[in-house]
Protein backbone atom coordinates (compact mmCIF):
# COMPACT_ATOMS: atom_id res chain seq x y z
CA UNK A 1 0.00 0.00 0.00
CA UNK A 2 1.45 3.57 -1.32
CA UNK A 3 1.73 5.59 1.91
CA UNK A 4 0.48 8.58 -0.90
CA UNK A 5 -2.12 7.24 -3.19
CA UNK A 6 -3.72 10.79 -4.85
CA UNK A 7 -6.67 10.34 -7.65
CA UNK A 8 -8.19 12.65 -9.95
CA UNK A 9 -7.76 15.87 -7.12
CA UNK A 10 -9.09 19.04 -8.84
CA UNK A 11 -8.68 22.35 -6.89
CA UNK A 12 -10.51 25.37 -8.41
CA UNK A 13 -10.06 28.82 -7.63
CA UNK A 14 -13.58 30.66 -8.78
CA UNK A 15 -13.48 30.03 -12.71
CA UNK A 16 -9.56 28.98 -12.44
CA UNK A 17 -8.67 25.01 -12.33
CA UNK A 18 -5.46 25.04 -10.62
CA UNK A 19 -5.17 21.53 -10.26
CA UNK A 20 -6.94 20.05 -12.60
CA UNK A 21 -7.05 16.06 -12.00
CA UNK A 22 -3.82 15.12 -11.02
CA UNK A 23 -3.22 11.64 -9.70
CA UNK A 24 0.19 10.14 -8.56
CA UNK A 25 1.52 7.78 -5.96
CA UNK A 26 4.40 7.92 -3.15
CA UNK A 27 5.74 5.44 -0.90
CA UNK A 28 7.39 5.71 2.37
CA UNK A 29 11.07 6.15 2.08
CA UNK A 30 10.27 7.65 -1.43
CA UNK A 31 10.91 11.04 -2.78
CA UNK A 32 8.81 12.02 -5.37
CA UNK A 33 9.13 15.67 -6.90
CA UNK A 34 6.74 17.78 -8.04
CA UNK A 35 8.26 20.67 -10.89
CA UNK A 36 7.06 23.16 -12.74
CA UNK A 37 6.83 27.03 -12.96
CA UNK A 38 5.42 29.69 -10.83
CA UNK A 39 1.27 29.17 -10.88
CA UNK A 40 1.22 25.47 -12.49
CA UNK A 41 -0.73 24.06 -9.51
CA UNK A 42 2.35 22.48 -7.18
CA UNK A 43 1.60 24.79 -3.84
CA UNK A 44 -2.05 23.64 -4.43
CA UNK A 45 -1.65 20.29 -4.68
CA UNK A 46 0.48 20.07 -1.75
CA UNK A 47 -2.21 22.27 -0.03
CA UNK A 48 -5.09 19.61 -0.67
CA UNK A 49 -2.75 16.54 0.02
CA UNK A 50 -2.60 17.85 3.64
CA UNK A 51 -6.21 18.94 3.86
CA UNK A 52 -5.42 22.43 4.48
CA UNK A 53 -7.59 23.29 1.36
CA UNK A 54 -10.25 20.94 0.40
CA UNK A 55 -10.31 19.80 -3.22
CA UNK A 56 -13.31 20.53 -5.39
CA UNK A 57 -13.04 16.49 -6.14
CA UNK A 58 -10.75 13.71 -6.36
CA UNK A 59 -9.21 11.47 -3.61
CA UNK A 60 -6.22 11.36 -1.00
CA UNK A 61 -5.60 8.30 0.49
CA UNK A 62 -2.91 8.33 3.53
CA UNK A 63 -1.83 4.89 4.35
CA UNK A 64 -5.14 3.57 3.01
CA UNK A 65 -7.59 6.26 4.21
CA UNK A 66 -9.81 8.36 2.15
CA UNK A 67 -8.93 12.07 3.77
CA UNK A 68 -11.06 14.32 1.80
CA UNK A 69 -14.13 12.79 3.33
CA UNK A 70 -13.83 13.27 6.92
CA UNK A 71 -14.33 15.49 9.01
CA UNK A 72 -11.90 18.22 11.26
CA UNK A 73 -12.25 15.94 14.53
CA UNK A 74 -11.26 12.89 12.65
CA UNK A 75 -8.30 14.38 11.04
CA UNK A 76 -7.34 16.03 14.10
CA UNK A 77 -5.09 12.71 14.77
CA UNK A 78 -4.39 12.25 10.92
CA UNK A 79 -2.54 15.78 10.97
CA UNK A 80 0.53 15.21 13.05
CA UNK A 81 1.40 12.35 10.20
CA UNK A 82 1.71 14.61 7.51
CA UNK A 83 3.67 17.40 7.97
CA UNK A 84 4.50 20.67 5.78
CA UNK A 85 7.75 22.72 5.48
CA UNK A 86 7.50 25.81 3.86
CA UNK A 87 10.53 27.94 2.18
CA UNK A 88 10.87 30.94 4.24
CA UNK A 89 12.41 29.70 7.16
CA UNK A 90 11.63 32.79 8.85
CA UNK A 91 7.96 33.23 8.41
CA UNK A 92 7.30 29.16 9.55
CA UNK A 93 8.18 30.16 13.27
CA UNK A 94 7.01 32.64 15.36
CA UNK A 95 9.16 35.71 16.17
CA UNK A 96 8.11 35.82 19.41
CA UNK A 97 8.78 32.29 20.43
CA UNK A 98 12.16 30.82 21.15
CA UNK A 99 13.12 27.95 19.27
CA UNK A 100 13.00 25.27 21.80
CA UNK A 101 9.21 26.23 22.08
CA UNK A 102 8.50 25.98 18.48
CA UNK A 103 9.93 22.82 18.72
CA UNK A 104 8.23 21.77 22.00
CA UNK A 105 4.67 22.88 20.58
CA UNK A 106 3.62 20.34 19.00
CA UNK A 107 4.26 17.36 21.43
CA UNK A 108 2.45 19.93 24.02
CA UNK A 109 -0.47 19.91 21.66
CA UNK A 110 -0.20 15.93 21.36
CA UNK A 111 0.03 15.44 24.69
CA UNK A 112 3.15 14.29 24.61
CA UNK A 113 4.81 16.58 26.99
CA UNK A 114 6.32 15.75 30.34
CA UNK A 115 8.47 18.18 32.56
CA UNK A 116 10.97 15.44 32.51
CA UNK A 117 10.89 13.60 29.34
CA UNK A 118 10.07 16.91 27.11
CA UNK A 119 12.76 19.28 27.52
CA UNK A 120 15.31 16.18 26.61
CA UNK A 121 13.17 15.18 23.80
CA UNK A 122 13.46 18.93 22.20
CA UNK A 123 17.16 18.33 22.86
CA UNK A 124 17.29 15.32 20.66
CA UNK A 125 15.32 16.93 17.88
CA UNK A 126 17.43 19.86 18.09
CA UNK A 127 20.53 17.45 17.65
CA UNK A 128 19.07 15.31 15.04
CA UNK A 129 18.92 18.16 12.70
CA UNK A 130 22.27 19.31 13.54
CA UNK A 131 21.73 22.48 15.71
CA UNK A 132 23.58 22.33 19.01
CA UNK A 133 20.70 22.09 21.59
CA UNK A 134 21.86 25.39 22.80
CA UNK A 135 19.79 26.76 20.23
CA UNK A 136 16.89 26.30 21.52
CA UNK A 137 17.26 29.57 23.83
CA UNK A 138 17.34 31.86 20.68
CA UNK A 139 14.78 33.46 18.49
CA UNK A 140 14.28 32.54 15.19
CA UNK A 141 16.27 36.33 13.68
CA UNK A 142 19.26 35.19 15.60
CA UNK A 143 19.33 32.02 13.52
CA UNK A 144 20.58 32.39 9.60
CA UNK A 145 18.39 30.89 7.26
CA UNK A 146 20.06 27.41 7.40
CA UNK A 147 19.87 27.11 10.98
CA UNK A 148 16.54 28.46 10.61
CA UNK A 149 15.10 25.77 8.47
CA UNK A 150 16.94 22.95 10.63
CA UNK A 151 15.01 24.25 13.26
CA UNK A 152 12.10 24.13 11.03
CA UNK A 153 12.13 20.88 10.37
CA UNK A 154 12.81 19.68 14.06
CA UNK A 155 9.56 21.45 14.81
CA UNK A 156 7.95 18.91 11.80
CA UNK A 157 9.87 15.95 13.11
CA UNK A 158 8.31 16.42 16.42
CA UNK A 159 4.83 14.95 15.62
CA UNK A 160 6.55 11.98 14.18
CA UNK A 161 5.35 12.03 10.84
CA UNK A 162 5.65 9.46 7.67
CA UNK A 163 5.11 11.75 5.02
CA UNK A 164 6.95 15.49 4.85
CA UNK A 165 5.30 17.92 2.25
CA UNK A 166 8.44 20.34 1.79
CA UNK A 167 7.65 23.57 -0.40
CA UNK A 168 10.21 25.09 -1.93
CA UNK A 169 12.44 24.13 1.00
CA UNK A 170 16.00 25.25 -0.19
CA UNK A 171 14.77 28.19 -2.24
CA UNK A 172 15.91 31.09 -0.12
CA UNK A 173 18.78 29.35 0.73
CA UNK A 174 23.00 30.26 -0.43
CA UNK A 175 24.03 27.28 -1.92
CA UNK A 176 26.48 25.67 0.42
CA UNK A 177 23.94 26.11 2.87
CA UNK A 178 21.14 24.45 0.53
CA UNK A 179 23.58 21.53 0.48
CA UNK A 180 23.53 20.56 3.94
CA UNK A 181 19.42 20.95 4.42
CA UNK A 182 19.64 18.62 1.50
CA UNK A 183 21.88 16.44 2.75
CA UNK A 184 19.73 16.79 6.23
CA UNK A 185 16.65 15.65 4.70
CA UNK A 186 18.08 13.12 2.67
CA UNK A 187 19.57 11.21 5.96
CA UNK A 188 16.08 11.95 7.83
CA UNK A 189 14.14 10.06 4.75
CA UNK A 190 16.57 7.26 4.95
CA UNK A 191 16.72 6.68 8.61
CA UNK A 192 12.91 7.17 9.38
CA UNK A 193 11.51 5.91 6.17
CA UNK A 194 9.60 9.18 5.72
CA UNK A 195 8.09 10.18 2.15
CA UNK A 196 8.75 13.36 0.63
CA UNK A 197 6.41 14.94 -1.70
CA UNK A 198 8.78 17.40 -2.93
CA UNK A 199 7.98 20.96 -4.60
CA UNK A 200 10.49 22.47 -6.11
CA UNK A 201 11.21 24.87 -9.32
CA UNK A 202 15.05 24.04 -9.44
CA UNK A 203 15.11 21.57 -11.81
CA UNK A 204 19.23 20.71 -10.56
CA UNK A 205 17.94 20.08 -7.11
CA UNK A 206 15.21 17.62 -8.77
CA UNK A 207 17.00 15.83 -10.22
CA UNK A 208 19.93 15.41 -7.43
CA UNK A 209 17.37 15.06 -4.94
CA UNK A 210 14.03 13.06 -6.15
CA UNK A 211 13.24 9.57 -7.05
CA UNK A 212 10.75 10.11 -9.16
CA UNK A 213 9.24 13.77 -10.89
CA UNK A 214 6.37 14.73 -12.00
CA UNK A 215 6.10 17.63 -13.98
CA UNK A 216 3.45 19.94 -13.91
CA UNK A 217 2.16 22.89 -16.11
CA UNK A 218 -1.21 24.54 -15.89
CA UNK A 219 -2.62 22.37 -13.39
CA UNK A 220 -1.45 19.15 -14.99
CA UNK A 221 1.15 16.77 -15.24
CA UNK A 222 2.79 16.84 -18.41
CA UNK A 223 5.50 14.40 -18.16
CA UNK A 224 6.92 11.83 -15.17
CA UNK B 1 44.08 46.87 -24.46
CA UNK B 2 42.14 46.30 -21.75
CA UNK B 3 39.49 49.15 -21.62
CA UNK B 4 39.45 52.35 -19.49
CA UNK B 5 37.45 51.43 -16.28
CA UNK B 6 33.58 53.10 -16.42
CA UNK B 7 33.47 52.90 -12.45
CA UNK B 8 36.35 52.15 -9.88
CA UNK B 9 35.94 51.06 -6.36
CA UNK B 10 39.24 51.66 -4.24
CA UNK B 11 39.70 50.20 -0.97
CA UNK B 12 36.09 50.22 0.24
CA UNK B 13 35.28 49.79 3.69
CA UNK B 14 31.88 49.83 5.07
CA UNK B 15 30.80 49.84 9.18
CA UNK B 16 28.24 49.83 11.22
CA UNK B 17 29.42 51.01 14.55
CA UNK B 18 32.99 50.28 14.29
CA UNK B 19 32.24 46.89 12.71
CA UNK B 20 33.51 46.43 9.33
CA UNK B 21 31.10 44.34 7.04
CA UNK B 22 33.15 45.53 3.97
CA UNK B 23 36.68 45.37 4.33
CA UNK B 24 38.89 46.94 1.62
CA UNK B 25 37.20 45.71 -1.18
CA UNK B 26 39.41 47.77 -4.83
CA UNK B 27 37.43 46.68 -8.26
CA UNK B 28 36.66 48.21 -11.72
CA UNK B 29 33.82 47.85 -13.58
CA UNK B 30 34.38 48.21 -17.22
CA UNK B 31 31.95 49.69 -20.12
CA UNK B 32 29.73 47.25 -21.43
CA UNK B 33 30.75 44.34 -19.48
CA UNK B 34 28.39 42.39 -17.00
CA UNK B 35 30.30 41.85 -13.79
CA UNK B 36 28.49 39.13 -11.22
CA UNK B 37 28.84 39.77 -7.61
CA UNK B 38 28.82 36.55 -5.93
CA UNK B 39 29.01 35.05 -2.07
CA UNK B 40 26.72 33.90 0.35
CA UNK B 41 24.35 36.31 2.48
CA UNK B 42 26.82 38.38 4.64
CA UNK B 43 29.37 38.68 2.46
CA UNK B 44 28.69 42.55 1.77
CA UNK B 45 27.49 41.95 -1.71
CA UNK B 46 24.26 43.79 -1.30
CA UNK B 47 26.36 46.26 0.67
CA UNK B 48 28.74 46.76 -2.03
CA UNK B 49 26.00 47.33 -4.62
CA UNK B 50 23.94 50.03 -2.62
CA UNK B 51 27.77 51.86 -1.96
CA UNK B 52 27.80 52.05 -5.79
CA UNK B 53 24.36 53.51 -6.01
CA UNK B 54 25.03 56.41 -2.85
CA UNK B 55 22.09 54.43 -1.52
CA UNK B 56 23.66 53.28 1.95
CA UNK B 57 21.98 53.35 5.32
CA UNK B 58 22.72 57.15 7.58
CA UNK B 59 24.42 54.48 9.60
CA UNK B 60 27.18 53.30 7.59
CA UNK B 61 30.76 54.85 7.59
CA UNK B 62 32.67 54.35 4.88
CA UNK B 63 36.02 55.39 3.92
CA UNK B 64 37.70 53.96 -0.03
CA UNK B 65 36.48 56.03 -3.11
CA UNK B 66 33.58 54.93 -5.62
CA UNK B 67 34.28 56.83 -9.31
CA UNK B 68 31.97 56.78 -11.90
CA UNK B 69 33.55 58.40 -15.09
CA UNK B 70 35.57 60.46 -12.35
CA UNK B 71 32.52 61.39 -10.42
CA UNK B 72 32.16 60.38 -6.51
CA UNK B 73 29.36 62.04 -5.81
CA UNK B 74 27.20 58.34 -6.68
CA UNK B 75 24.03 59.89 -5.22
CA UNK B 76 23.79 62.87 -7.65
CA UNK B 77 24.09 60.16 -10.36
CA UNK B 78 21.64 57.85 -9.92
CA UNK B 79 18.81 57.36 -12.16
CA UNK B 80 21.09 59.40 -14.72
CA UNK B 81 24.56 57.34 -15.17
CA UNK B 82 24.09 54.51 -12.98
CA UNK B 83 20.70 53.10 -11.77
CA UNK B 84 19.20 50.17 -9.96
CA UNK B 85 17.24 47.25 -11.54
CA UNK B 86 14.99 46.44 -8.19
CA UNK B 87 14.50 42.97 -7.18
CA UNK B 88 10.68 43.64 -6.22
CA UNK B 89 8.47 44.94 -9.23
CA UNK B 90 5.22 45.53 -7.14
CA UNK B 91 6.87 47.40 -4.38
CA UNK B 92 8.96 49.54 -6.95
CA UNK B 93 6.51 50.79 -8.17
CA UNK B 94 3.90 53.54 -6.87
CA UNK B 95 0.40 52.03 -7.43
CA UNK B 96 -1.33 55.49 -7.33
CA UNK B 97 0.12 56.59 -10.61
CA UNK B 98 0.18 54.81 -13.73
CA UNK B 99 3.37 53.30 -15.11
CA UNK B 100 3.97 55.72 -18.15
CA UNK B 101 3.81 58.51 -15.63
CA UNK B 102 5.86 57.08 -12.97
CA UNK B 103 8.31 56.39 -16.18
CA UNK B 104 8.18 60.18 -17.52
CA UNK B 105 8.67 61.92 -14.28
CA UNK B 106 11.91 59.56 -14.24
CA UNK B 107 12.96 61.16 -17.51
CA UNK B 108 12.02 64.71 -16.21
CA UNK B 109 14.23 64.27 -13.33
CA UNK B 110 17.33 64.12 -14.90
CA UNK B 111 16.31 66.06 -18.40
CA UNK B 112 15.08 69.04 -18.90
CA UNK B 113 12.53 67.73 -21.81
CA UNK B 114 9.18 68.70 -22.41
CA UNK B 115 5.89 66.76 -20.77
CA UNK B 116 5.24 65.79 -24.25
CA UNK B 117 8.78 64.40 -25.06
CA UNK B 118 9.15 62.73 -21.39
CA UNK B 119 5.60 60.84 -22.56
CA UNK B 120 6.99 59.45 -25.76
CA UNK B 121 10.20 58.40 -23.94
CA UNK B 122 8.71 56.41 -21.31
CA UNK B 123 6.32 55.16 -24.28
CA UNK B 124 8.95 54.16 -26.04
CA UNK B 125 10.60 52.66 -23.51
CA UNK B 126 8.08 50.30 -22.79
CA UNK B 127 7.76 49.42 -26.40
CA UNK B 128 11.50 48.32 -26.73
CA UNK B 129 11.10 45.84 -23.14
CA UNK B 130 8.24 44.42 -25.80
CA UNK B 131 5.46 45.81 -23.73
CA UNK B 132 2.39 45.51 -26.37
CA UNK B 133 0.52 48.23 -27.16
CA UNK B 134 2.83 50.48 -25.39
CA UNK B 135 0.99 53.97 -25.87
CA UNK B 136 -2.22 52.08 -23.86
CA UNK B 137 -0.54 50.46 -21.41
CA UNK B 138 1.60 53.58 -20.15
CA UNK B 139 -1.75 54.74 -19.18
CA UNK B 140 -2.11 51.91 -17.05
CA UNK B 141 -1.28 50.84 -13.32
CA UNK B 142 0.77 48.70 -11.80
CA UNK B 143 -1.82 46.53 -10.78
CA UNK B 144 -3.48 46.49 -14.32
CA UNK B 145 0.04 44.67 -15.49
CA UNK B 146 0.95 40.88 -15.32
CA UNK B 147 3.91 39.73 -12.97
CA UNK B 148 5.99 39.61 -15.99
CA UNK B 149 4.97 42.99 -17.60
CA UNK B 150 5.97 44.38 -14.43
CA UNK B 151 9.36 43.40 -14.23
CA UNK B 152 9.55 44.37 -17.80
CA UNK B 153 8.50 47.53 -16.76
CA UNK B 154 10.96 48.80 -14.07
CA UNK B 155 13.90 47.52 -16.35
CA UNK B 156 12.14 49.87 -18.67
CA UNK B 157 12.45 52.31 -15.84
CA UNK B 158 15.74 51.50 -15.01
CA UNK B 159 17.10 51.97 -18.57
CA UNK B 160 15.13 54.96 -19.74
CA UNK B 161 17.46 57.55 -19.08
CA UNK B 162 20.14 55.45 -20.63
CA UNK B 163 22.62 54.85 -17.40
CA UNK B 164 26.35 54.23 -18.09
CA UNK B 165 26.11 51.32 -15.50
CA UNK B 166 23.04 49.22 -13.93
CA UNK B 167 22.94 47.27 -11.03
CA UNK B 168 20.98 44.56 -10.17
CA UNK B 169 20.45 42.77 -6.66
CA UNK B 170 19.54 39.91 -6.65
CA UNK B 171 16.50 41.03 -9.33
CA UNK B 172 15.60 37.07 -10.38
CA UNK B 173 15.70 35.42 -7.10
CA UNK B 174 12.09 34.97 -6.21
CA UNK B 175 11.42 33.98 -9.61
CA UNK B 176 11.19 30.25 -11.28
CA UNK B 177 13.69 29.21 -13.58
CA UNK B 178 11.30 30.34 -16.55
CA UNK B 179 10.93 33.63 -15.68
CA UNK B 180 14.35 34.21 -14.31
CA UNK B 181 15.75 33.70 -17.83
CA UNK B 182 13.09 35.73 -19.28
CA UNK B 183 13.54 38.57 -16.78
CA UNK B 184 17.82 37.82 -17.37
CA UNK B 185 17.03 38.25 -21.43
CA UNK B 186 15.24 41.25 -20.86
CA UNK B 187 17.72 42.57 -19.09
CA UNK B 188 20.77 41.85 -21.52
CA UNK B 189 18.75 42.85 -24.65
CA UNK B 190 18.30 46.28 -22.65
CA UNK B 191 21.57 46.45 -21.02
CA UNK B 192 22.82 46.08 -24.99
CA UNK B 193 20.57 48.76 -26.12
CA UNK B 194 21.73 51.35 -24.27
CA UNK B 195 25.12 50.61 -24.05
CA UNK B 196 25.44 49.86 -20.08
CA UNK B 197 27.45 47.75 -18.10
CA UNK B 198 25.73 45.51 -15.08
CA UNK B 199 26.55 44.67 -11.83
CA UNK B 200 24.65 41.82 -11.11
CA UNK B 201 25.07 40.69 -7.51
CA UNK B 202 23.38 36.56 -6.84
CA UNK B 203 23.73 33.98 -4.96
CA UNK B 204 23.02 31.74 -8.28
CA UNK B 205 25.97 30.53 -9.87
CA UNK B 206 24.48 29.30 -12.74
CA UNK B 207 23.45 32.45 -13.27
CA UNK B 208 26.79 33.90 -13.39
CA UNK B 209 27.69 30.92 -15.56
CA UNK B 210 25.18 31.99 -18.68
CA UNK B 211 24.69 35.59 -18.09
CA UNK B 212 28.08 37.60 -16.77
CA UNK B 213 31.34 38.34 -18.28
CA UNK B 214 33.62 38.49 -15.06
CA UNK B 215 32.52 37.42 -11.51
CA UNK B 216 33.83 39.09 -8.45
CA UNK B 217 33.55 36.66 -5.53
CA UNK B 218 33.46 37.58 -2.18
CA UNK B 219 34.31 36.48 1.50
CA UNK B 220 33.56 37.80 4.68
CA UNK B 221 33.51 41.40 2.78
CA UNK B 222 36.74 40.82 1.29
CA UNK B 223 37.30 40.31 -2.45
CA UNK B 224 38.06 36.16 -2.69
CA UNK B 225 38.98 35.95 -6.03
CA UNK B 226 38.02 38.26 -9.59
CA UNK B 227 38.36 37.21 -13.31
CA UNK B 228 36.13 36.28 -16.62
CA UNK B 229 33.79 34.17 -15.43
CA UNK B 230 34.04 30.68 -16.87
CA UNK B 231 37.45 30.84 -15.86
CA UNK B 232 36.76 31.36 -11.88
CA UNK B 233 33.69 28.63 -12.56
CA UNK B 234 35.49 26.42 -14.41
CA UNK B 235 39.32 26.67 -12.61
CA UNK B 236 38.10 28.27 -9.29
CA UNK B 237 41.39 29.41 -7.94
CA UNK B 238 40.57 30.27 -4.15
CA UNK B 239 39.45 27.33 -2.13
CA UNK B 240 36.07 28.97 -1.15
CA UNK B 241 34.79 29.34 -4.65
CA UNK B 242 35.84 25.97 -4.70
CA UNK B 243 33.56 25.08 -2.15
CA UNK B 244 30.78 26.83 -3.56
CA UNK B 245 31.11 24.99 -7.08
CA UNK B 246 30.80 21.52 -5.10
CA UNK B 247 27.82 21.87 -3.69
CA UNK B 248 25.77 22.96 -6.46
CA UNK B 249 23.99 19.88 -7.12
CA UNK B 250 24.38 19.63 -10.65
CA UNK B 251 28.04 18.77 -9.95
CA UNK B 252 27.09 16.09 -7.78
CA UNK B 253 26.29 12.63 -8.98
CA UNK B 254 22.51 11.72 -8.03
CA UNK B 255 21.81 10.28 -4.88
CA UNK B 256 25.01 10.88 -3.18
CA UNK B 257 25.73 13.19 -0.67
CA UNK B 258 26.04 16.89 -1.78
CA UNK B 259 29.47 18.41 -0.40
CA UNK B 260 29.07 21.52 1.65
CA UNK B 261 31.58 23.68 3.54
CA UNK B 262 31.91 22.90 6.51
CA UNK B 263 31.03 25.36 9.29
CA UNK B 264 29.39 29.06 8.80
CA UNK B 265 30.69 32.29 7.80
CA UNK B 266 31.93 34.76 10.36
CA UNK B 267 29.99 36.92 12.00
CA UNK B 268 31.27 40.70 10.91
CA UNK B 269 33.21 41.65 14.27
CA UNK B 270 33.70 38.42 14.95
CA UNK B 271 36.57 37.54 12.06
CA UNK B 272 38.86 34.56 12.85
CA UNK B 273 43.01 35.88 12.96
CA UNK B 274 44.59 35.41 9.26
CA UNK B 275 42.25 34.18 6.63
CA UNK B 276 38.51 34.41 7.49
CA UNK B 277 38.18 31.41 5.50
CA UNK B 278 40.69 29.69 7.10
CA UNK B 279 38.84 27.83 9.59
CA UNK B 280 36.73 26.32 6.71
CA UNK B 281 39.39 25.74 4.87
CA UNK B 282 40.27 22.08 3.58
CA UNK B 283 44.36 23.90 2.78
CA UNK B 284 44.47 25.87 5.36
CA UNK B 285 47.90 26.29 6.38
CA UNK B 286 50.38 27.97 9.51
CA UNK B 287 50.16 31.52 7.40
CA UNK B 288 46.80 31.02 6.41
CA UNK B 289 45.66 31.61 10.17
CA UNK B 290 48.01 35.04 10.65
CA UNK B 291 48.14 36.85 8.25
CA UNK B 292 45.15 37.99 5.79
CA UNK B 293 45.91 37.62 2.17
CA UNK B 294 45.81 40.44 -0.27
CA UNK B 295 44.64 40.03 -4.04
CA UNK B 296 47.55 38.69 -6.05
CA UNK B 297 46.95 39.43 -10.05
CA UNK B 298 47.34 35.90 -11.76
CA UNK B 299 46.83 37.20 -15.91
CA UNK B 300 43.37 38.33 -15.93
CA UNK B 301 42.13 37.24 -12.46
CA UNK B 302 42.86 38.49 -8.93
CA UNK B 303 43.04 35.99 -6.33
CA UNK B 304 43.63 36.24 -2.41
CA UNK B 305 45.06 33.06 -0.65
CA UNK B 306 47.95 31.80 0.52
CA UNK B 307 47.28 28.62 -0.79
CA UNK B 308 46.19 29.41 -4.50
CA UNK B 309 49.33 27.34 -5.83
CA UNK B 310 47.74 24.33 -4.03
CA UNK B 311 44.41 24.13 -5.57
CA UNK B 312 44.01 21.20 -7.23
CA UNK B 313 42.36 20.27 -10.61
CA UNK B 314 39.23 19.81 -10.48
CA UNK B 315 38.92 21.69 -7.50
CA UNK B 316 35.50 20.81 -6.73
CA UNK B 317 37.79 17.90 -5.36
CA UNK B 318 38.66 19.82 -2.62
CA UNK B 319 35.04 19.18 -1.23
CA UNK B 320 34.61 15.90 -2.42
CA UNK B 321 35.21 13.80 0.76
CA UNK B 322 32.95 15.13 2.81
CA UNK B 323 32.90 12.82 6.45
CA UNK B 324 29.42 11.25 7.15
CA UNK B 325 27.59 13.57 9.41
CA UNK B 326 27.15 12.16 12.92
CA UNK B 327 23.55 10.76 13.66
Amino acid sequence: MPLLDVRDLVVRYGPLTAVDHVSFTLRAGETLALNGPSGCGKSSTALAVLVLRRPDAGEVRFEGRELTTLTEGELRPLRPLMQPVFQDPYGSLSPRHRIRDAVAEPLKVQGRWSAGAGPARVAELLDRVGLDPSYGDRYPHELSGGQCQRAGIARALASEPRLLVLDEPVSALDPSVRAGVLNLLADLRDELGLGYLFICHDRAVVRHFADRVLEMRAGRISAS
Amino acid sequence: MRPEPLLSVRDLRIAFDGVEAVRGLSFDVRPREVLAVVGESGAGKSLTARALLGMLPPDATTSGTVRLLGETDLAAQRGRRIALVPQDALSALSPVHTVGDQLAAAVRSVTRVSRKEARARAVAALDRVGIPDAARKARAYPHEYSGGMRQRAVIAMATVNAPDVLVADEPTTALDEERREQVLSVLGEQREAVGAALVLVTHDLEVVGRHADRALVMYAGRLTELGPAKEVLGRPLAPYTAGLLASLPRYAPAGRRLPTLPGTPPAPGALPEGCAFAPRCPLAADACHHEEPEPQRLDERLVACHRQAEIPHPAVELFREEPHAAS
